[in-house]
């Protein structure tokens, strides 16, 4: 049976810099790949969305607080609140944290240095839609690039949540937190970079187990849908 | 009306900043010891009287100029 390409949108704010490999990675893995301009009040018909790292309005204030108010990022609220599937990876991370999608913050990374290398990430969950191409306990190894991803949970967060961890933290996260998902788990955050990360020329091909894994459950949503 | 917001990270979060900004103060001879750096915001508030000023600023820092996570904020009306 042919199945159906799912659609899946990637935002682009001012100063968002890692749309573009977003959008190559989502299309190299069969997904039909969406661009959303960040001042779209209304996204298109999407299976999912994902907000790409970067810079968004130059990290102004803190990370992601500024681009919490710009409209795309109020269609993905209300996208995600009908149970939408969103990716945030880095500045999308961040933003997700700034708007309330996800628990706790990102601050400056404990070594006050940008950090831009391999790291290696435990998968804790393979059981959300972001994961699912993965094994529990299974090692991967993506990249990160940031200044700012020190990850402080708040005091309340479900150990549930916490989806990767790294198993050599690069910037003094919270018991190692790398990613985490809302009570609900269909919106995920990360700070490394699964899109960075598809191809084994590049390093390692470990991100498009996570890319894959939101491909293959937004196909299964627009299949449901149809 | 003039408002100061000031915004500084939480007791027990870490703040790196703070320790380098200590460490440094060290190595100039200034012995120092639990440096914190914040953030100030100057602004202009349009308001009635100083109650309604600082109404607004609250809702400003809640909103927006802090993040209750992480940060705690302090807010100076006048002038």
């Amino acid at each position: 049976m042919a199945s159906p390409q799912p659609r899946i949108g990637v935002v682009t704010y001012p100063g968002s810099q890692d749309d573009r490999d977003a959008l190559w990675a989502l299309a190299a893995l069969d997904a039909e790949a969406v661009p959303v301009w960040h001042e779209e009040a209304e996204l298109p018909a999407l299976d999912a969305v994902v907000l790409p790292g970067g810079f968004s309005y130059g990290d102004y204030l803190r990370c992601g607080a500024i681009a919490r108010f710009s409209p795309a990022t109020a269609a993905v609220r209300a996208f995600a609140e009908r149970g939408g599937l969103v990716l945030g990876i880095c500045n999308g991370f961040q933003i997700l944290c700034e708007a309330g999608l996800l628990p706790g913050s990102l601050l400056r990374n404990a070594s006050l240095r940008f950090v831009c290398r391999d790291v290696r990430l435990r998968v804790e969950r393979a059981d959300t839609p972001f994961t699912s191409r993965c094994e529990q306990g299974q090692t991967v190894v993506i990249p990160v690039k940031h200044g700012d991803g020190r990850y402080v949970p708040p005091p309340d967060l479900d150990p549930a949540q916490v989806v990767l961890r790294y198993r050599d933290n690069p910037n003094g996260s919270v018991e190692d937190i790398a990613g985490v998902c809302n009570e609900a788990g269909n919106v995920f955050g990360l700070m490394p970079h699964p899109e960075h990360a598809v191809d084994p020329l590049l390093g390692s091909a470990d991100g498009a187990l996570l890319l894959a894994s939101l491909v293959e459950a937004a196909r299964d949503r627009a299949l449901a849908a149809a | 009306m003039k408002a100061t917001v000031l915004v500084r990270p939480k007791a027990g979060i870490l703040d790196p900043q703070g320790d380098a900004v200590e460490r440094a103060l060290g190595h100039l001879g200034f012995a120092v010891s639990d440096a914190r750096v914040g953030k100030v915001v100057d602004l202009e508030v349009n308001a009635e009287d100083e109650a309604a000023a600082r109404a607004q600023v609250e809702k400003m820092c809640e909103q927006l100029l802090a993040n209750p996570l992480i940060e705690s904020y302090e807010i100076e009306l006048g002038g």
